[in-house]
Formats: structure tokens, C-alpha cells, sequence
């Protein structure tokens, strides 16, 4: 059954509309704009605009387009007799699935109200002891490099390929496929103009995006899309795709229906078919095969460019972690449970893998007790949404950070988690051509590098007030953390210090 | 004074750190000639604003040449069964040369927890067994004897409670204890030694350590480090040396600089001049600007990020060698250098090295985060900065 025809199941199962959409007469000027710009159909016009509240999704489109501001969405409240055993989801997936029979699909990150411990950390700042340094008037370093470094200096050596990052966040895997191509270029470019790296994700590399290549990070992810000499050769490091944190342990399908040409010459497959990543790489069922992988791919790029491994936070990370450094990774990236996906079984989505906070500490504790974290690097992603977060998880272990649904939201996304239906009315998750025009890549770009821009203001500000001058003084820098309503023993996964102590 | 008990077991170990201003100060011989003690006691003495009797301590380099090729240990104990589990400890795994009380005129300082001083020598027996079972898959080269005795220092300091090695290094001790400069150089009675360098302290902790052992200066082997100032980048740095076997077990950071520059300089071979540039590098905005002679400090910044120290402070290596100075980046904590005859000085404040030297022949400040060394043992002062920042 079409990603349609089960959308049309459920909203025409029993369920009453999530939003409800409420039009002020006396300010439509019936320009008709909302009604072409609602890509759900949940708008039409028959002598005034008329909602159809079953089929809006709450992306705000209509909102934001509307020149005379005449159009509200707001979320109905929920009907039936308060019941915390029943709550609305629970409720909503049967009534759904009764009518479909199938999995309930969804996009973005985990939105369950699992605790976020960023939340409950706390940075540290300095006074008079130790001075806060002003970095409009001193330098503030935020340079990292990415990459395997050796035990050791010794003279005259020549370093493994690192990558060099002038801000400590990259944009996180999404392929082309699951977001568009203009999508992909602003990345790109927003990756070349601030110093950072994007992830082209599982899709194979679009040929426009060649001139990029030094800013770009390709994945060889199960299905091997678009994975050929050139692909690996074209880019900056290549990223083994383990796993995801949004669907640990599970592949993914982008519906034949996307597979346009472009899509399909770039992921090297035929125009129309689905294209399907296994759940497990299909040559790599243990450690060693995945060493054979990363030796593999090492040869073909002549061991110019880093490798490293992507794998979703799990419960047993920290070993699995371990192991992947042994294996000759030259960087991790431990993809948190709250990580996004351009589409998801909402149970997998909301129920499986570990926060990555805990993940990365727990890794990050591990390779130290092991005597080996100093040899690789570590990337945190999934559920990074602000300077802060970023500056967090840097002090739990990280070198760098992931992100990939910020990047989003800075580009228009409403979290409408709609993505999978590729219909996405800011045309960020879609291949409609008309849809993907909406997206200006110039003004995208702009928006991504001035997030990133602000970011980079903001953790400068931070480090001077808690008086580092140099991103790697706060690597794994625990002691300037602290948990605030914490139960002890998250706080020793922590290894972080209770506020006050 | 009123001072603490011994801190109870683990008390050590809870990550907790004193913030403290300080001063500090080193003077030493280029030409070897030995100096008496109280040259770097007046020099410390000389900054009285910048303590406040809750601790000072000194170490002496060249004090022992009768037994110069063994390694003197220093210990602080609680009671007897920590002298005890410790000797039986030495006995075990050392050629006890000497063991004595430290010498000491007790009626100074009240609180004194026991002092004793052993001269060691490491059995060929215990170093061959102990090279074979504990070579380091690091190649670090092979382990000798210096490894074996650090790793009886981290076992004493972190296994036996009421147990602390204070000095481990040859011909050379350390001297601290809770109390006033002077009055903890009159208990040790320092005026009797006589050493080719110097290191001294004195602090003002914001709150009340109690503990001679947290004192400074702080040594492991040969290294002591005295330290003005906080490490903002402390957590970094302590996990970082945690990687490669060192057990940060006091109550203040400056052991982790010690630990720093003994995996930079002894076990990663690196000249300590380099060892100090990865301390305080360039940043990188100078680096990039460098050109090709600077790729190796670029390529050591990149491998020692965790090694990098961070916040305001000024310290003062000292080693059988020589002494260095080193400020952080910014220089937020002041250092003065200075040079007479064959003497050379380094100091918190001029007025030290004046209190000591009336007419230095040249006096400067050294640029931030760039290392002042000295070589003992040179004919002329060999004053070297390896890279002038612009």
C-alpha cells in the first residue's frame, strides 16, 4: 500500500483532527496562495477557502504565506475523558493501525517525553580565582581536527588525514533522496563557507556537489548507494553507516515513487525502484568484518582520507564503541535516540536505543579506561539543539557535534514529522519539483551559516566566562559540569558532580 | 595553627580541587655551584601579600651527593601502620639504602604528621621482572626503573591510607608543610642544604587545606612543579594523563602538570622545551601563519589537545637540569625573570629577586605562554624562547 493510501486510511479511520485550521473571513482577500501552497490538500476553495482540518499535519505554511494574515492553526484538545493509561498517541496508533494494518511511519527525532539531560546540566563559569577572558578582546580557538592521531609525537612524522573543523558542528548524514537537492547544496555550501564538513548521508553524492568535496563527508551505509572509487575518492572522509539513532538496528526505504532520475543516477540503482538499505550490512556480521570494511575503503582512498564509523547509542555503545577503535576507525559518531529520520517505524523511533548523553559518556569513560580515547576522535549527534547542548556534550567527550534536524528547523522546518511522506510544504523533505523550488538554497545558505555563525558567538562568550580559551581545554572537561536533579547513579554514568559540590 | 587531621581515605580522590593564589619562585646555577636554602626562602619570603600561612613548601635540587644515584623517597604517614605498610612495602621491592627521619627542628610547626626519607635503589632482579611483565604496548621504549618507581608511588599514594610519597626523585628532595615560608624552611631546617636549583612557594588558599601533603611544590621523580594560578582546562588534562597510567590523587591541580611533562619529556622523549610548547602552544592563529618550521608544533597541538593547559597561571618547572618557567597563554598570572653572574632567577614579583640579588644584571618579563629555561651545568645563562610569538 502507497505512503498515501495509508495516510488516507487513518484520516479516514475514527480519529478526530489533530489541528484544527480557522480562516478570518473579513481578512481573506481569497488570493488562493494558502491553497496552492498547502502541499497535504487539507485547503480548498469552493466560493471561500475551506480547510479540511483531517488532512493538515500542522506544517504552518498556510500561515506563514498568507500575505494577510488571516489563517490560524492551533491544536485541537484532545476529546475524549482524560485518561493518563490511554493517552492520545496510544490511542491515535490503534484507531490507525486498526484501519491500516500496517506500521505507523513517522519522521524527525523521538518526541516522547523521555528526560533530556542537557536539561539538567549545568556549565560552570569562573570568578576571581580563575579569571572569565573576554573574547572580544582575546583570541577564542573553537578549531578542532577530526581524525585517528598518533600515540605519540615523534619527529618529522606526518599525521594521519585529519579533518579540520574552524567550528566544532557539522551537519549530520541526511541523503539526497530524503531531503532535496537543494537542500544539499545549501549544506554544502554552508559547510565550506563556516569551515565545517556536511554529511551527504546513504544517497550517493549528487555530481553538482562535486566542487564541494572538501567540506563534504560521504556515507557507505548497507546499501551501498552510489558507493563506487570516485564517490569515495570525491569527498573529505567516508563515514561507515552502522546504525542511526532515530531507528537503531533497522534499514530504511525510500518508496520507488521517489526514485526520480536524478535520484536514481545518483544512488546508481534503476529510475522507479525502491531503493532498501538492509538493517545489518550484509557483509559485516562481527568486528572483524567491519576491520575488513574500514581496511577496505582506507586502500581505495589510499589511506588519504579518515574513516570513520557512524553507530546509533545502544545499551552496550561503550563496548561496541571500544571495539570500532580496534578496529581502526579514525572517528566515531554515536548517533543519539533522539536523533531525526526522513522516515521511521514510530515504535522503533520512540522506543529503541539510549540518550546520547549517556551513550557519550559512557563511551567517552570507556576509551579513557582503556587508554585508546585519545587516538580517535568522537562525534556526538542526535538531539543537539542549541550552543549550549553543543558546549555539553564537548565537556562530556566530544570533539564535534552532529546536527541535523537544527539545521532543518533553521531552513523552515516545523517538526511536522511528516517527512516521509515527501511532501513537505517548505520543500525541505521532498522531490516535488514544485515544493523543492520553495527552498532559495542562497537564502538557505545564509540562514545555516548564520546559525552556525551565532553558535560560534555564543560558545566563545562561554568558554571565555568559564575561562578556557581553547575548545580542547574543555574536551571531557567533566569538572566543569554539573547535574542539577539527577539521581546519583545518572550522575556517575555522568561522571559528573552534583550543583553545589 | 589549628591543621587537620589526615584527610580521610578517598577524601583525596573526590575530584574536588582548592583554588589559591600564590607565590613563586626559583633560583638556580648555571654553573652547578651549590647554593644555600635560604636564598629562595628570602626570595619567598619577600611576597608576603601573596600568602597567607596555609602552606609553602620548596624543593631542592643537588642536595644529596653522597647518594646521588638513588632515588630519595620522602614520606608523610598518619601513624605508624602506614610507616609500616609502607616500609615492608620498600623492603619488598627496593635495596634500602637509608631510611631516617627527615631532619627537623619540631618546636616550629605544630600538626606535623610523621617525616621519614628513605634512599633507594631499584634490585636488577625486581627492574628485569618488571621490564618483561609490564612492557607498555604504547612503545614508550623499555620500561626501567623510573617507571617502576612511579608506579610505587601511585600504588603507595592511592592504596596505602595515612601514606604519602612527597619526593621521589635522585639527588633531590622536596620540603613543604602547612604553615608560613619561613616557618616551614626553619623546620626543615633548610639553611643545613645546599642545591644547584631552587624551587619555592607559599600560598593563599581560599579555603583551609590542613594537609602538608597539599602543599607545593608537587613532584614526581625528578620533575617539581610550583604553581600560581588554576587550570581551567583540569579535567581535560587530569582524564588525559589518566589514559596513560598516572593516578591524579590531591587535592590540587598542579599534580597534573607534573604528570604532563613526565609523559612529554621522560616517556614520549620529547626536549622539554617542545614539551612546554605543547603546554601553551601557539594559537592557532599564529601557527597558520607560521609557514613549514612550525608544522611540527602544529602537528604536536593537533596530537596534545589534551594536554594543553588552560587558565591563568604562572609555574616553575624544576628538574636536575635546570629550571623552566612557563606562563599560560594570556598571561594572567605575573613572572619575572632575572639574570646575575651565573645565577639565574624567576620569581612572582621584581621585588623577590631583588630582595636576594641588588643588582641584577637584566630583568624581563617573559612573553605569555612562552617557556624561560635555564640549563644547569651551561657556562652562561642559555635563556631560550623557541618561538617569538608576533
Amino acid at each position: 500500500m502507497s505512503l498515501a493510501a495509508q495516510d488516507k486510511m487513518r484520516y479516514a479511520s475514527y480519529a478526530p483532527p489533530e489541528f484544527g485550521v480557522r480562516v478570518d473571513e473579513a481578512r481573506c482577500k481569497a488570493c488562493h496562495l494558502c491553497v496552492r501552497q498547502c502541499s497535504l490538500g487539507a485547503l480548498a476553495f469552493r466560493e471561500r477557502v475551506t480547510p479540511r482540518d483531517a488532512s493538515c499535519v500542522g506544517c504552518l505554511r498556510c500561515v506563514a504565506v498568507c500575505p494577510t494574515g488571516a489563517i490560524t492553526v492551533a491544536q485541537n484538545p484532545w476529546p475524549l475523558k482524560p485518561n493518563e493509561s490511554w493517552p492520545e498517541w496510544a490511542v491515535r496508533g490503534i484507531w490507525g493501525q486498526a484501519s491500516s494494518g500496517a506500521k505507523i511511519l513517522t519522521g524527525c527525532g523521538n518526541d516522547k517525553p523521555y528526560p533530556i539531560l542537557w536539561d539538567h546540566l549545568v556549565l560552570d563559569a569562573a570568578q576571581v580565582t580563575n579569571p572569565p577572558i573576554d573574547p572580544l578582546r582575546e583570541p577564542m580557538e573553537l578549531r578542532t581536527y577530526l581524525g585517528r592521531k598518533p600515540e605519540r609525537l615523534v619527529p618529522g612524522q606526518v599525521l594521519q588525514p585529519q579533518l579540520q573543523l574552524e567550528v566544532p558542528v557539522m551537519f549530520a548524514a541526511m541523503s539526497y533522496g530524503a531531503v532535496s537537492l537543494n537542500v544539499h547544496r545549501a549544506l554544502a555550501m554552508a559547510a565550506r563557507e563556516m569551515g565545517t564538513f556536511m554529511n551527504a548521508g546513504e544517497g550517493g553524492l549528487h555530481r553538482d556537489l562535486g566542487p564541494y568535496g572538501e567540506h563534504i563527508i560521504v556515507q557507505c551505509a548497507s546499501g551501498r548507494f552510489g558507493v563506487d572509487p570516485d564517490y569515495l575518492r570525491a569527498a573529505a572522509a567516508v563515514e561507515i553507516k552502522i546504525g542511526q539513532g532515530a531507528k537503531p538496528g533497522t534499514g530504511g526505504h525510500l518508496p520507488g515513487e521517489k526514485v526520480t532520475p536524478d535520484i536514481a543516477a545518483t544512488r546508481m540503482i534503476p529510475v522507479g525502484t525502491d531503493a532498501i538499505s538492509p538493517a545489518p550490512h550484509h557483509d559485516i556480521y562481527s568486528i572483524e568484518d567491519l576491520r575488513q570494511l574500514i581496511y577496505a575503503i582506507k586502500e581505495a582512498v589510499d589511506y588519504q582520507k579518515p574513516v570513520g564509523v557512524k553507530i546509533a547509542a545502544v545499551h552496550n555503545v561503550a563496548a561496541i564503541a571500544s571495539g570500532i577503535v580496534r578496529a581502526g576507525a579514525d572517528f566515531i559518531t554515536i548517533d543519539g535516540f533522539r536523533g531525526g529520520t526522513g522516515a521511521a517505524p514510530l515504535a522503533v523511533r520512540d522506543h529503541l536505543g539510549i540518550p546520547l548523553e549517556v551513550a557519550l559518556a559512557a563511551v567517552d569513560r570507556r576509551l579513557r579506561e582503556e587508554g585508546i580515547r585519545h587516538q580517535v576522535s568522537l562525534v556526538a549527534s542526535g538531539g543537539i539543539r542549541c550552543s549550549a547542548d553543543v558546549l555539553k556534550a564537548i565537556a562530556l567527550g566530544a570533539d564535534a557535534v552532529d546536527i541535523g534536524t537544527a539545521a532543518l528547523v533553521a531552513l523552515g522546518c516545523r517538526l511536522c514529522q511528516k517527512c516521509y511522506t515527501g511532501r513537505c510544504s517548505w520543500g525541505i523533505t521532498t522531490q516535488d519539483p514544485e515544493l523543492v523550488s520553495r527552498l532559495d538554497p542562497e537564502a538557505a545558505v545564509r540562514r545555516l551559516t548564520n546559525l552556525l555563525r551565532a553558535w560560534s558567538l555564543e560558545i566563545k562568550e562561554m568558554l571565555g566566562a568559564m575561562g578556557i580559551n581553547a575548545i580542547e581545554s574543555l574536551r571531557g572537561n567533566r569538572d566543569r559540569l554539573r547535574g542539577l536533579g539527577l539521581d546519583p547513579l545518572t550522575l556517575e554514568i555522568l561522571g559528573v558532580q552534583p550543583a553545589g559540590k | 595553627m589549628e591543621t587537620q587531621a589526615w584527610p580521610r581515605r578517598g577524601e583525596r580522590h573526590d575530584g574536588m580541587r582548592i583554588p589559591s593564589g600564590c607565590a613563586v619562585a626559583g633560583v638556580g646555577s648555571t654553573g652547578g655551584r651549590p647554593i644555600s636554602g635560604d636564598t629562595v626562602v628570602c626570595m619567598v619570603c619577600a611576597m608576603p601579600e601573596r600568602a597567607n600561612g596555609l602552606g609553602a613548601g620548596y624543593a631542592a635540587y643537588g642536595i644529596y651527593p653522597d647518594l646521588a644515584d638513588c632515588y630519595a623517597f620522602h614520606l608523610m604517614y598518619e601513624d605508624a601502620g602506614a610507616r609500616a605498610s609502607v616500609e615492608e612495602l620498600l623492603q619488598a621491592g627496593f635495596q634500602v639504602e637509608v631510611a631516617e627521619p627527615i631532619p627537623t627542628r619540631p618546636r616550629v610547626l605544630v600538626g606535623a604528621p610523621m617525616l621519614w626519607r628513605y634512599f633507594l635503589r631499584v634490585p636488577e632482579r625486581v627492574a628485569r621482572s618488571w621490564e618483561e611483565s609490564h612492557a607498555e604496548p604504547g612503545g614508550d621504549g623499555p620500561p626501567g626503573e623510573d617507571d617502576y618507581v612511579v608506579r610505587t608511588v601511585m600504588d603507595i599514594n592511592t592504596g596505602i591510607p595515612g601514606a604519602f610519597v612527597f619526593s621521589s626523585g635522585r639527588n633531590m628532595g622536596v620540603f613543604k608543610a602547612v604553615g608560613h615560608p619561613e616557618a616551614v624552611a626553619d623546620f626543615f631546617m633548610l639553611d643545613q642544604y645546599r642545591g644547584h636549583s631552587w624551587l619555592g612557594h607559599s600560598r593563599f588558599p581560599t579555603n583551609t587545606p590542613g594537609w602538608w601533603g597539599g602543599a607545593h611544590p608537587f613532584s614526581l621523580l625528578d620533575w617539581s612543579v610550583v604553581h600560581n594560578g588554576e587550570l581551567s582546562s583540569y579535567g581535560t588534562n587530569r582524564r588525559y594523563v589518566e589514559s596513560f597510567g598516572y593516578r591524579c590523587t590531591l587535592l590540587t591541580d598542579t599534580e597534573v602538570i607534573v604528570y604532563l611533562v613526565d609523559l612529554l619529556v621522560r616517556r614520549h622523549g620529547l626536549p622539554l622545551q617542545a614539551a612546554c610548547r605543547i603546554l601553551t602552544p601557539p594559537f592557532w592563529r599564529d601557527l597558520d601563519g607560521m609557514g613549514e618550521e612550525a608544522a611540527q608544533l602544529r602537528t604536536a597541538r593537533v596530537i596534545y589537545g589534551g594536554a594543553l593547559l588552560n587558565g591563568p597561571f604562572t609555574t616553575i618547572l624544576g628538574h636536575s637540569r635546570g629550571l623552566v618557567g612557563l606562563t599560560d597563554r594570556l598571561m594572567l598570572r605575573p613572572l619575572v625573570a632575572a639574570t646575575r653572574g651565573d645565577l639565574f632567577y624567576l620569581a612572582s614579583e621584581e621585588a623577590a629577586i631583588r630582595a636576594v640579588c641588588s643588582n641584577p644584571g637584566r630583568v624581563w618579563s617573559p612573553p605569555a605562554g612562552e617557556p624561560v629555561a635555564v640549563e644547569v651545568g651551561l657556562s652562561q645563562v642559555a635563556v631560550s624562547a623557541e618561538v617569538a610569538r608576533s
